[in-house]
Protein backbone atom coordinates (compact mmCIF):
# COMPACT_ATOMS: atom_id res chain seq x y z
CA UNK A 1 0.00 0.00 0.00
CA UNK A 2 1.36 3.18 -0.95
CA UNK A 3 1.44 5.71 1.93
CA UNK A 4 -0.09 9.37 0.81
CA UNK A 5 0.00 12.65 2.32
CA UNK A 6 -3.40 13.21 0.19
CA UNK A 7 -6.19 11.61 -1.45
CA UNK A 8 -6.50 12.33 -4.84
CA UNK A 9 -9.03 14.70 -5.65
CA UNK A 10 -9.68 16.55 -9.17
CA UNK A 11 -9.72 19.86 -7.46
CA UNK A 12 -7.05 22.53 -8.34
CA UNK A 13 -5.57 24.73 -6.03
CA UNK A 14 -4.29 22.24 -2.75
CA UNK A 15 -0.84 23.23 -2.98
CA UNK A 16 -1.43 27.05 -2.93
CA UNK A 17 -4.33 26.91 -0.50
CA UNK A 18 -2.37 24.52 2.10
CA UNK A 19 0.97 25.60 1.45
CA UNK A 20 -0.52 29.45 2.21
CA UNK A 21 -2.36 28.35 5.67
CA UNK A 22 0.55 26.76 7.00
CA UNK A 23 2.69 29.67 5.94
CA UNK A 24 0.68 32.12 7.44
CA UNK A 25 -0.31 29.94 10.68
CA UNK A 26 3.23 29.00 11.57
CA UNK A 27 4.48 32.94 10.86
CA UNK A 28 1.43 34.32 13.07
CA UNK A 29 0.82 31.74 15.88
CA UNK A 30 3.25 29.26 16.09
CA UNK A 31 6.03 30.99 16.02
CA UNK A 32 5.43 33.63 18.15
CA UNK A 33 3.99 30.66 20.73
CA UNK A 34 7.38 28.83 20.01
CA UNK A 35 9.02 31.66 21.17
CA UNK A 36 7.43 31.57 24.85
CA UNK A 37 8.00 28.31 25.16
CA UNK A 38 11.39 28.05 24.00
CA UNK A 39 11.65 31.55 26.70
CA UNK A 40 10.14 29.30 29.51
CA UNK A 41 11.99 26.67 28.60
CA UNK A 42 15.87 28.30 28.60
CA UNK A 43 14.75 29.72 32.15
CA UNK A 44 15.13 26.39 33.93
CA UNK A 45 13.21 25.09 36.36
CA UNK A 46 14.49 26.21 39.43
CA UNK A 47 14.10 29.94 38.34
CA UNK A 48 10.55 29.32 37.15
CA UNK A 49 9.66 28.06 40.68
CA UNK A 50 11.40 30.51 42.25
CA UNK A 51 8.86 33.36 40.00
CA UNK A 52 6.11 31.77 40.35
CA UNK A 53 6.48 30.71 44.61
CA UNK A 54 7.02 34.68 45.25
CA UNK A 55 4.05 35.48 47.15
CA UNK A 56 2.61 38.19 44.88
CA UNK A 57 2.50 36.10 41.67
CA UNK A 58 1.10 33.46 43.86
CA UNK A 59 -1.72 35.81 45.25
CA UNK A 60 -2.60 36.81 41.97
CA UNK A 61 -2.81 33.05 40.39
CA UNK A 62 -4.70 32.26 43.39
CA UNK A 63 -7.26 35.00 42.92
CA UNK A 64 -7.63 34.51 39.32
CA UNK A 65 -8.46 30.73 39.95
CA UNK A 66 -11.13 31.30 42.34
CA UNK A 67 -12.86 34.63 40.64
CA UNK A 68 -13.00 32.88 37.49
CA UNK A 69 -14.15 29.42 39.26
CA UNK A 70 -16.65 31.72 40.92
CA UNK A 71 -18.16 33.65 37.96
CA UNK A 72 -18.17 30.47 35.89
CA UNK A 73 -20.70 29.08 38.93
CA UNK A 74 -22.69 32.30 38.65
CA UNK A 75 -23.04 32.07 34.98
CA UNK A 76 -23.78 28.11 34.71
CA UNK A 77 -26.65 28.86 37.30
CA UNK A 78 -27.80 32.40 35.94
CA UNK A 79 -26.56 31.10 32.25
CA UNK A 80 -29.03 28.04 32.69
CA UNK A 81 -32.21 29.71 33.29
CA UNK A 82 -31.50 32.17 31.12
CA UNK A 83 -31.06 29.70 28.15
CA UNK A 84 -33.74 27.50 29.81
CA UNK A 85 -36.50 30.85 29.15
CA UNK A 86 -34.98 31.19 26.17
CA UNK A 87 -36.00 27.93 24.54
CA UNK A 88 -39.14 26.81 26.42
CA UNK A 89 -41.01 30.36 27.00
CA UNK A 90 -42.33 32.84 25.09
CA UNK A 91 -42.44 36.21 26.59
CA UNK A 92 -42.13 39.93 25.65
CA UNK A 93 -38.89 41.23 23.70
CA UNK A 94 -37.41 37.36 23.75
CA UNK A 95 -35.62 37.92 20.66
CA UNK A 96 -34.18 41.24 21.68
CA UNK A 97 -33.64 39.54 24.87
CA UNK A 98 -31.69 36.95 22.83
CA UNK A 99 -29.70 39.38 20.51
CA UNK A 100 -28.56 40.97 23.64
CA UNK A 101 -26.87 37.54 25.19
CA UNK A 102 -24.07 38.23 22.28
CA UNK A 103 -23.12 41.66 23.83
CA UNK A 104 -20.51 41.05 25.78
CA UNK A 105 -18.48 39.36 22.48
CA UNK A 106 -19.01 42.46 20.85
CA UNK A 107 -18.22 45.21 23.31
CA UNK A 108 -15.30 45.87 23.32
CA UNK A 109 -13.90 44.61 27.26
CA UNK A 110 -12.12 48.29 27.50
CA UNK A 111 -16.10 49.38 27.22
CA UNK A 112 -17.39 47.02 29.67
CA UNK A 113 -14.67 47.52 32.28
CA UNK A 114 -15.34 51.66 32.66
CA UNK A 115 -19.51 50.62 32.15
CA UNK A 116 -18.98 48.31 35.22
CA UNK A 117 -17.12 50.30 37.22
CA UNK A 118 -18.82 53.32 37.05
CA UNK A 119 -22.50 51.39 37.55
CA UNK A 120 -21.38 49.44 40.85
CA UNK A 121 -19.17 52.55 42.02
CA UNK A 122 -21.30 54.08 45.15
CA UNK A 123 -22.26 57.07 43.22
CA UNK A 124 -23.10 54.56 40.09
CA UNK A 125 -26.46 53.42 39.80
CA UNK A 126 -26.66 49.77 41.26
CA UNK A 127 -23.48 51.08 43.64
CA UNK A 128 -25.21 53.72 45.83
CA UNK A 129 -28.26 51.30 46.53
CA UNK A 130 -25.76 49.23 47.57
CA UNK A 131 -23.89 51.80 49.26
CA UNK A 132 -27.00 52.60 51.66
CA UNK A 133 -26.09 48.93 53.19
CA UNK A 134 -22.40 49.64 53.53
CA UNK A 135 -21.40 46.85 50.13
CA UNK A 136 -18.87 47.86 48.44
CA UNK A 137 -18.12 45.65 45.50
CA UNK A 138 -15.87 48.00 43.05
CA UNK A 139 -11.99 47.40 43.68
CA UNK A 140 -12.72 44.10 45.58
CA UNK A 141 -12.97 40.94 44.64
CA UNK A 142 -16.45 41.17 43.86
CA UNK A 143 -15.92 43.54 41.12
CA UNK A 144 -13.51 40.90 39.55
CA UNK A 145 -16.35 38.14 39.80
CA UNK A 146 -18.78 40.71 38.11
CA UNK A 147 -16.63 41.77 35.23
CA UNK A 148 -15.99 37.79 34.74
CA UNK A 149 -19.29 37.09 35.00
CA UNK A 150 -20.24 39.58 32.18
CA UNK A 151 -17.29 38.33 30.04
CA UNK A 152 -17.97 34.68 30.48
CA UNK A 153 -21.93 34.66 30.17
CA UNK A 154 -22.92 33.99 26.38
CA UNK A 155 -20.32 31.05 26.59
CA UNK A 156 -23.08 29.10 28.80
CA UNK A 157 -26.02 30.13 27.31
CA UNK A 158 -24.98 29.56 23.89
CA UNK A 159 -23.73 26.26 24.63
CA UNK A 160 -26.92 25.08 26.41
CA UNK A 161 -29.58 26.64 24.00
CA UNK A 162 -28.32 24.49 21.12
CA UNK A 163 -28.68 21.15 23.64
CA UNK A 164 -31.81 22.40 25.18
CA UNK A 165 -33.65 22.70 21.55
CA UNK A 166 -32.33 19.17 20.56
CA UNK A 167 -34.53 17.81 23.50
CA UNK A 168 -36.94 15.54 22.31
CA UNK A 169 -40.32 15.86 23.50
CA UNK A 170 -41.12 12.40 23.30
CA UNK A 171 -38.63 11.49 26.58
CA UNK A 172 -40.94 14.41 28.37
CA UNK A 173 -44.12 12.92 27.29
CA UNK A 174 -42.89 9.33 28.10
CA UNK A 175 -41.71 10.67 31.35
CA UNK A 176 -45.01 11.91 32.01
CA UNK A 177 -47.27 9.33 30.74
CA UNK A 178 -45.52 7.17 33.67
CA UNK A 179 -46.40 9.27 36.35
CA UNK A 180 -43.29 11.58 37.10
CA UNK A 181 -43.94 15.04 38.18
CA UNK A 182 -42.14 18.16 36.46
CA UNK A 183 -39.70 18.22 38.59
CA UNK A 184 -39.17 14.27 38.12
CA UNK A 185 -39.29 14.71 34.57
CA UNK A 186 -36.41 17.62 34.57
CA UNK A 187 -34.23 15.71 37.43
CA UNK A 188 -34.09 12.12 35.72
CA UNK A 189 -34.67 13.08 31.97
CA UNK A 190 -33.58 16.59 31.11
CA UNK A 191 -30.58 17.18 33.22
CA UNK A 192 -28.44 13.93 32.60
CA UNK A 193 -28.80 15.05 29.09
CA UNK A 194 -27.95 18.46 29.38
CA UNK A 195 -25.09 18.26 31.66
CA UNK A 196 -22.08 17.75 29.37
CA UNK A 197 -23.71 21.08 27.24
CA UNK A 198 -23.66 22.51 31.04
CA UNK A 199 -19.99 21.62 31.45
CA UNK A 200 -18.80 22.44 28.33
CA UNK A 201 -20.29 26.32 29.01
CA UNK A 202 -18.69 26.22 32.59
CA UNK A 203 -15.32 25.18 31.17
CA UNK A 204 -15.57 27.72 28.19
CA UNK A 205 -16.49 30.53 30.90
CA UNK A 206 -14.13 29.53 33.14
CA UNK A 207 -11.55 30.00 30.63
CA UNK A 208 -12.13 33.28 29.26
CA UNK A 209 -12.44 34.52 33.41
CA UNK A 210 -8.79 33.18 33.28
CA UNK A 211 -7.29 35.52 30.88
CA UNK A 212 -9.79 38.52 30.96
CA UNK A 213 -7.85 41.30 30.88
CA UNK A 214 -9.74 44.31 29.96
CA UNK A 215 -12.37 45.00 31.89
CA UNK A 216 -11.25 43.41 35.26
CA UNK A 217 -8.36 46.34 35.43
CA UNK A 218 -10.42 48.91 35.74
CA UNK A 219 -12.99 47.13 38.32
CA UNK A 220 -10.64 45.48 40.64
CA UNK A 221 -8.56 48.37 42.21
CA UNK A 222 -5.49 46.29 40.94
CA UNK A 223 -4.32 46.05 45.02
CA UNK A 224 -1.01 43.64 44.94
CA UNK A 225 -1.58 40.83 46.78
CA UNK A 226 -5.14 41.40 47.21
CA UNK A 227 -7.48 42.40 43.84
CA UNK A 228 -4.06 42.14 41.21
CA UNK A 229 -5.24 39.34 38.65
CA UNK A 230 -2.50 37.31 36.84
CA UNK A 231 -2.99 38.77 33.58
CA UNK A 232 -2.39 42.59 34.98
CA UNK A 233 0.54 41.27 36.73
CA UNK A 234 2.44 40.05 33.85
CA UNK A 235 2.07 43.66 32.32
CA UNK A 236 3.44 44.92 35.81
CA UNK A 237 6.42 42.35 35.44
CA UNK A 238 6.80 43.87 31.78
CA UNK A 239 6.98 47.74 32.64
CA UNK A 240 9.66 46.32 35.06
CA UNK A 241 11.33 44.50 32.40
CA UNK A 242 11.37 41.34 33.99
CA UNK A 243 10.16 39.17 30.58
CA UNK A 244 11.34 35.86 32.89
CA UNK A 245 8.74 36.81 35.34
CA UNK A 246 6.16 37.66 32.78
CA UNK A 247 6.80 34.93 30.60
CA UNK A 248 5.97 32.27 33.62
CA UNK A 249 3.48 33.61 34.85
CA UNK A 250 1.94 33.75 30.71
CA UNK A 251 3.04 29.94 30.91
CA UNK A 252 0.47 29.11 33.63
CA UNK A 253 -2.33 30.97 31.85
CA UNK A 254 -1.77 29.62 28.86
CA UNK A 255 -1.20 26.02 30.30
CA UNK A 256 -4.42 26.40 32.42
CA UNK A 257 -6.39 27.30 29.61
CA UNK A 258 -5.11 24.40 27.65
CA UNK A 259 -5.99 22.05 30.58
CA UNK A 260 -9.52 23.07 30.50
CA UNK A 261 -9.57 23.13 26.15
CA UNK A 262 -8.42 19.60 26.84
CA UNK A 263 -11.05 19.29 29.20
CA UNK A 264 -14.05 20.45 26.67
CA UNK A 265 -12.95 18.05 24.08
CA UNK A 266 -13.20 14.97 26.47
CA UNK A 267 -16.47 16.05 27.64
CA UNK A 268 -17.62 16.36 24.04
CA UNK A 269 -16.48 12.85 23.44
CA UNK A 270 -18.20 12.11 26.46
CA UNK A 271 -21.55 13.21 25.72
CA UNK A 272 -20.72 12.21 21.58
CA UNK A 273 -20.14 8.50 23.42
CA UNK A 274 -23.10 8.72 25.51
CA UNK A 275 -25.40 9.30 22.62
CA UNK A 276 -24.00 6.50 20.47
CA UNK A 277 -24.15 4.44 23.63
CA UNK A 278 -27.97 5.10 24.10
CA UNK A 279 -28.88 5.01 20.43
CA UNK B 1 -48.35 -0.85 28.14
CA UNK B 2 -51.88 -0.82 27.74
CA UNK B 3 -52.22 -1.55 31.53
CA UNK B 4 -49.85 1.90 32.29
CA UNK B 5 -52.10 3.73 30.22
CA UNK B 6 -55.20 2.45 31.76
CA UNK B 7 -53.90 3.12 35.43
CA UNK B 8 -53.13 7.12 34.51
CA UNK B 9 -56.32 7.51 32.22
CA UNK B 10 -59.34 7.04 33.81
CA UNK B 11 -59.20 8.24 37.51
CA UNK B 12 -55.82 10.35 37.83
CA UNK B 13 -54.99 13.02 35.52
CA UNK B 14 -51.49 13.08 33.90
CA UNK B 15 -48.63 15.15 35.15
CA UNK B 16 -48.13 18.28 33.18
CA UNK B 17 -45.86 18.66 30.21
CA UNK B 18 -45.21 22.42 31.08
CA UNK B 19 -43.69 23.77 34.49
CA UNK B 20 -46.79 25.52 36.48
CA UNK B 21 -47.29 29.01 35.56
CA UNK B 22 -45.50 30.25 38.80
CA UNK B 23 -42.47 28.32 38.08
CA UNK B 24 -42.37 29.42 34.46
CA UNK B 25 -43.26 32.99 35.96
CA UNK B 26 -40.91 33.23 37.97
CA UNK B 27 -37.84 31.82 36.03
CA UNK B 28 -38.75 34.28 33.14
CA UNK B 29 -38.81 37.28 35.24
CA UNK B 30 -35.36 36.25 37.27
CA UNK B 31 -33.18 35.50 33.43
CA UNK B 32 -34.89 38.77 32.04
CA UNK B 33 -33.23 40.77 35.36
CA UNK B 34 -30.35 39.00 34.86
CA UNK B 35 -29.96 40.10 31.85
CA UNK B 36 -31.10 43.39 31.94
CA UNK B 37 -28.65 44.17 35.12
CA UNK B 38 -25.93 42.44 33.65
CA UNK B 39 -26.26 43.40 29.75
CA UNK B 40 -28.66 46.14 29.50
CA UNK B 41 -27.50 47.95 32.10
CA UNK B 42 -23.52 48.36 31.45
CA UNK B 43 -24.58 49.23 27.90
CA UNK B 44 -27.16 52.20 28.71
CA UNK B 45 -24.59 53.60 31.18
CA UNK B 46 -22.14 54.41 28.44
CA UNK B 47 -24.20 56.29 26.51
CA UNK B 48 -26.02 58.35 29.70
CA UNK B 49 -22.65 59.29 31.22
CA UNK B 50 -21.20 60.42 27.63
CA UNK B 51 -24.45 62.34 27.21
CA UNK B 52 -23.70 63.40 31.14
CA UNK B 53 -22.49 66.86 30.55
CA UNK B 54 -24.51 67.98 27.33
CA UNK B 55 -24.11 66.78 23.58
CA UNK B 56 -21.31 69.60 23.05
CA UNK B 57 -18.62 67.95 25.73
CA UNK B 58 -19.91 64.58 24.08
CA UNK B 59 -19.05 66.26 20.46
CA UNK B 60 -15.30 67.65 21.93
CA UNK B 61 -14.39 64.21 23.60
CA UNK B 62 -14.80 62.76 20.28
CA UNK B 63 -13.58 65.11 17.68
CA UNK B 64 -10.33 65.94 20.01
CA UNK B 65 -7.16 65.72 17.68
CA UNK B 66 -5.93 62.70 20.21
CA UNK B 67 -9.24 61.05 19.87
CA UNK B 68 -9.28 61.41 15.83
CA UNK B 69 -5.52 59.46 15.75
CA UNK B 70 -6.87 56.41 17.64
CA UNK B 71 -9.94 56.44 15.57
CA UNK B 72 -7.61 56.67 12.27
CA UNK B 73 -5.10 54.35 13.72
CA UNK B 74 -8.13 51.68 14.83
CA UNK B 75 -9.68 51.93 11.17
CA UNK B 76 -5.86 51.02 9.38
CA UNK B 77 -5.32 48.26 12.19
CA UNK B 78 -8.76 46.73 11.17
CA UNK B 79 -8.20 47.31 7.27
CA UNK B 80 -5.23 45.38 7.40
CA UNK B 81 -6.28 42.26 10.30
CA UNK B 82 -9.38 41.72 8.97
CA UNK B 83 -8.98 41.32 4.70
CA UNK B 84 -5.20 39.43 5.91
CA UNK B 85 -7.35 37.05 8.01
CA UNK B 86 -9.99 36.78 5.38
CA UNK B 87 -7.84 35.48 2.56
CA UNK B 88 -6.39 33.06 5.04
CA UNK B 89 -9.71 32.17 6.08
CA UNK B 90 -11.23 31.62 2.50
CA UNK B 91 -7.39 29.69 1.75
CA UNK B 92 -7.69 27.89 4.71
CA UNK B 93 -11.33 26.53 4.48
CA UNK B 94 -10.41 25.13 0.87
CA UNK B 95 -7.37 23.13 1.62
CA UNK B 96 -9.88 21.73 4.95
CA UNK B 97 -13.10 21.26 3.27
CA UNK B 98 -12.26 20.04 -0.10
CA UNK B 99 -9.06 17.76 0.42
CA UNK B 100 -8.80 14.76 2.78
CA UNK B 101 -5.32 14.90 3.92
CA UNK B 102 -2.79 13.59 6.42
CA UNK B 103 -2.69 16.02 9.75
CA UNK B 104 -5.94 17.76 9.01
CA UNK B 105 -7.60 17.56 12.67
CA UNK B 106 -4.14 18.77 14.13
CA UNK B 107 -4.29 22.06 11.42
CA UNK B 108 -8.22 22.92 12.51
CA UNK B 109 -6.90 22.67 16.02
CA UNK B 110 -3.98 24.62 15.64
CA UNK B 111 -6.05 27.07 13.56
CA UNK B 112 -8.35 27.65 17.00
CA UNK B 113 -4.95 28.30 18.96
CA UNK B 114 -5.37 31.95 19.38
CA UNK B 115 -8.46 31.33 21.05
CA UNK B 116 -6.85 29.44 24.14
CA UNK B 117 -4.43 32.08 24.37
CA UNK B 118 -5.42 34.94 26.81
CA UNK B 119 -5.02 38.37 25.31
CA UNK B 120 -2.48 39.88 27.35
CA UNK B 121 0.01 36.39 26.69
CA UNK B 122 -0.78 37.05 23.04
CA UNK B 123 0.57 40.52 23.23
CA UNK B 124 3.57 38.86 25.29
CA UNK B 125 5.01 36.94 22.68
CA UNK B 126 5.56 39.26 20.37
CA UNK B 127 7.45 41.42 22.88
CA UNK B 128 9.36 38.01 23.01
CA UNK B 129 9.62 37.88 19.34
CA UNK B 130 10.41 41.79 18.47
CA UNK B 131 10.87 42.95 21.56
CA UNK B 132 14.47 44.87 22.58
CA UNK B 133 15.62 41.72 24.40
CA UNK B 134 13.59 39.56 22.25
CA UNK B 135 14.61 36.93 19.14
CA UNK B 136 14.55 39.57 16.64
CA UNK B 137 15.56 42.39 18.66
CA UNK B 138 18.71 43.37 18.28
CA UNK B 139 18.45 42.57 14.03
CA UNK B 140 15.77 44.76 13.64
CA UNK B 141 17.46 47.49 16.22
CA UNK B 142 20.55 47.76 13.76
CA UNK B 143 18.24 48.19 10.78
CA UNK B 144 16.44 50.70 12.84
CA UNK B 145 13.01 48.94 12.80
CA UNK B 146 10.81 48.96 15.59
CA UNK B 147 7.80 46.68 15.90
CA UNK B 148 6.97 46.60 19.61
CA UNK B 149 5.58 50.00 21.12
CA UNK B 150 5.31 50.69 17.47
CA UNK B 151 2.33 50.00 15.00
CA UNK B 152 3.34 47.10 13.51
CA UNK B 153 3.34 45.64 16.86
CA UNK B 154 -0.09 46.63 17.56
CA UNK B 155 -1.19 45.29 13.69
CA UNK B 156 0.60 41.60 14.59
CA UNK B 157 -1.29 41.58 18.12
CA UNK B 158 -4.61 42.54 16.33
CA UNK B 159 -4.32 40.34 13.31
CA UNK B 160 -3.36 36.97 16.07
CA UNK B 161 -5.83 37.24 18.10
CA UNK B 162 -8.52 37.74 15.55
CA UNK B 163 -6.67 35.33 13.46
CA UNK B 164 -9.14 32.36 13.76
CA UNK B 165 -12.56 34.07 13.16
CA UNK B 166 -13.20 33.46 9.41
CA UNK B 167 -11.14 30.52 9.16
CA UNK B 168 -14.09 28.75 11.88
CA UNK B 169 -17.25 29.94 10.83
CA UNK B 170 -16.47 28.96 7.17
CA UNK B 171 -14.55 25.72 7.45
CA UNK B 172 -17.88 23.59 8.53
CA UNK B 173 -20.13 24.87 6.47
CA UNK B 174 -17.46 24.13 3.51
CA UNK B 175 -17.26 21.24 4.70
CA UNK B 176 -21.03 20.61 4.67
CA UNK B 177 -21.24 21.01 0.96
CA UNK B 178 -18.65 18.63 0.03
CA UNK B 179 -17.13 18.90 -3.43
CA UNK B 180 -19.88 17.64 -6.19
CA UNK B 181 -20.59 21.14 -7.24
CA UNK B 182 -17.01 22.12 -8.07
CA UNK B 183 -16.71 18.93 -9.67
CA UNK B 184 -18.87 19.89 -11.75
CA UNK B 185 -17.95 22.75 -12.54
CA UNK B 186 -14.65 21.80 -13.27
CA UNK B 187 -16.45 19.12 -15.70
CA UNK B 188 -18.14 21.94 -17.69
CA UNK B 189 -14.70 23.89 -17.85
CA UNK B 190 -14.34 26.48 -15.48
CA UNK B 191 -10.84 27.04 -13.89
CA UNK B 192 -10.12 26.60 -10.16
CA UNK B 193 -10.79 29.88 -9.95
CA UNK B 194 -13.88 30.41 -11.97
CA UNK B 195 -15.19 27.83 -9.51
CA UNK B 196 -14.01 29.00 -6.57
CA UNK B 197 -15.87 32.70 -7.61
CA UNK B 198 -18.76 31.16 -9.17
CA UNK B 199 -19.44 28.55 -7.48
CA UNK B 200 -17.54 28.06 -3.85
CA UNK B 201 -18.10 31.61 -2.82
CA UNK B 202 -21.08 32.19 -3.19
CA UNK B 203 -22.21 28.87 -1.35
CA UNK B 204 -20.20 30.17 1.55
CA UNK B 205 -21.10 33.86 1.16
CA UNK B 206 -22.87 34.27 4.33
CA UNK B 207 -20.68 32.41 6.77
CA UNK B 208 -18.00 34.34 5.46
CA UNK B 209 -19.33 37.90 6.38
CA UNK B 210 -20.55 36.53 9.54
CA UNK B 211 -16.98 35.80 10.69
CA UNK B 212 -15.85 38.77 8.91
CA UNK B 213 -17.95 41.06 11.19
CA UNK B 214 -16.99 39.22 14.53
CA UNK B 215 -13.40 39.49 13.28
CA UNK B 216 -13.78 43.46 12.29
CA UNK B 217 -15.86 43.80 15.99
CA UNK B 218 -12.39 42.31 17.90
CA UNK B 219 -10.25 43.79 15.56
CA UNK B 220 -11.79 47.20 16.74
CA UNK B 221 -12.21 46.50 20.26
CA UNK B 222 -9.30 43.99 21.42
CA UNK B 223 -7.94 45.70 24.71
CA UNK B 224 -5.29 43.72 26.30
CA UNK B 225 -3.00 42.09 23.70
CA UNK B 226 -2.99 45.53 22.17
CA UNK B 227 -2.23 47.29 25.01
CA UNK B 228 0.94 45.46 25.95
CA UNK B 229 2.30 45.95 22.47
CA UNK B 230 1.04 49.63 22.12
CA UNK B 231 3.45 51.45 24.01
CA UNK B 232 0.47 53.95 25.05
CA UNK B 233 2.26 56.79 23.02
CA UNK B 234 -0.60 59.34 22.19
CA UNK B 235 -1.82 60.42 19.16
CA UNK B 236 0.63 57.50 17.49
CA UNK B 237 -0.07 54.22 18.91
CA UNK B 238 -3.21 54.55 20.57
CA UNK B 239 -6.13 52.47 19.48
CA UNK B 240 -9.99 53.90 20.79
CA UNK B 241 -9.67 51.48 23.08
CA UNK B 242 -6.33 52.22 24.28
CA UNK B 243 -7.72 55.95 24.23
CA UNK B 244 -10.43 55.46 26.47
CA UNK B 245 -8.51 53.78 28.69
CA UNK B 246 -5.87 56.67 28.95
CA UNK B 247 -9.02 59.32 29.39
CA UNK B 248 -10.37 57.63 32.12
CA UNK B 249 -7.41 57.27 34.09
CA UNK B 250 -7.58 60.80 34.16
CA UNK B 251 -10.92 61.22 35.05
CA UNK B 252 -12.04 62.42 32.19
CA UNK B 253 -14.81 60.52 32.62
CA UNK B 254 -17.06 62.59 30.17
CA UNK B 255 -14.60 62.30 27.29
CA UNK B 256 -13.53 58.29 28.24
CA UNK B 257 -17.52 57.22 27.77
CA UNK B 258 -18.03 59.86 24.73
CA UNK B 259 -15.54 57.95 23.08
CA UNK B 260 -16.31 54.34 23.96
CA UNK B 261 -19.93 55.01 23.18
CA UNK B 262 -18.38 54.99 19.43
CA UNK B 263 -17.27 51.50 20.48
CA UNK B 264 -20.71 50.41 22.00
CA UNK B 265 -22.12 51.95 19.02
CA UNK B 266 -20.33 49.55 16.68
CA UNK B 267 -21.24 46.56 19.07
CA UNK B 268 -25.12 47.03 18.37
CA UNK B 269 -24.28 47.39 14.86
CA UNK B 270 -22.68 43.89 14.91
CA UNK B 271 -25.27 42.85 17.06
CA UNK B 272 -28.34 43.46 14.73
CA UNK B 273 -26.00 42.50 11.71
CA UNK B 274 -24.65 39.25 13.11
CA UNK B 275 -28.49 38.60 13.70
CA UNK B 276 -29.06 39.05 10.36
CA UNK B 277 -26.92 37.00 8.91
CA UNK B 278 -27.70 34.33 11.20
CA UNK B 279 -31.13 34.09 9.76
CA UNK B 280 -29.91 34.08 6.07
CA UNK B 281 -27.57 31.56 7.02
CA UNK B 282 -30.57 29.14 8.53
CA UNK B 283 -32.53 30.17 5.77
CA UNK B 284 -30.49 28.87 3.30
CA UNK B 285 -29.37 26.01 5.11
CA UNK B 286 -33.34 24.78 5.59
CA UNK B 287 -33.03 25.60 1.72
CA UNK B 288 -30.47 23.48 1.01
CA UNK B 289 -31.46 20.08 0.30
CA UNK B 290 -33.53 21.37 -2.67
CA UNK B 291 -31.35 23.46 -3.98
CA UNK B 292 -28.92 20.76 -4.00
CA UNK B 293 -31.12 17.95 -5.24
CA UNK B 294 -32.97 19.64 -7.83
Amino acid sequence: MVWRLKKHSVLPGFGLTLGFTVFYLSLIVLLPLTALCLKSTSMGWPQFWETVSHPRVWASCRLTFETAATAALINAVGGFIVAWCLVRYDFPLKRIFDAMVDLPFALPTAVSGISLTTIYASSGWIGQWLARWDIKLVYSRWGIIIAMTFIGLPFVVRTLQPALEDLEKENEEAAACLGANRWQTFRFVIWPTIIPALLTGFAMAFARGLGEYGSIVFISGNMPMKTEIASLLIITKLEQHDLAGATAIAVILLVSSFVVLLCINLLQWWSSERVRGVA
Amino acid sequence: MTASQQRIAPGRMMPPLQESSWVRWSLTAFSCSFLILFLFVPLVVVFTEALRKGFGAYWAGITDPTAWSAIKLTVLVVGISVPLNLVFGLAASWAIAKFEFWGKSLLITLIDLPFAVSPVVSGLIFVLLFGIHGWFGKWLDAWGLQVIFAVPGVVLATVFVTFPFVAREVIPLMQEQGTEQEQAALTLGANGWQTFWYVTLPNVRWAVLYGVILCNARAMGEFGAVSVVSGHIRGKTNTIPLHVEILYNEYNFVAAFAVASLLALLALVTLVAKTLVERRIHYSTSLEPTTVES
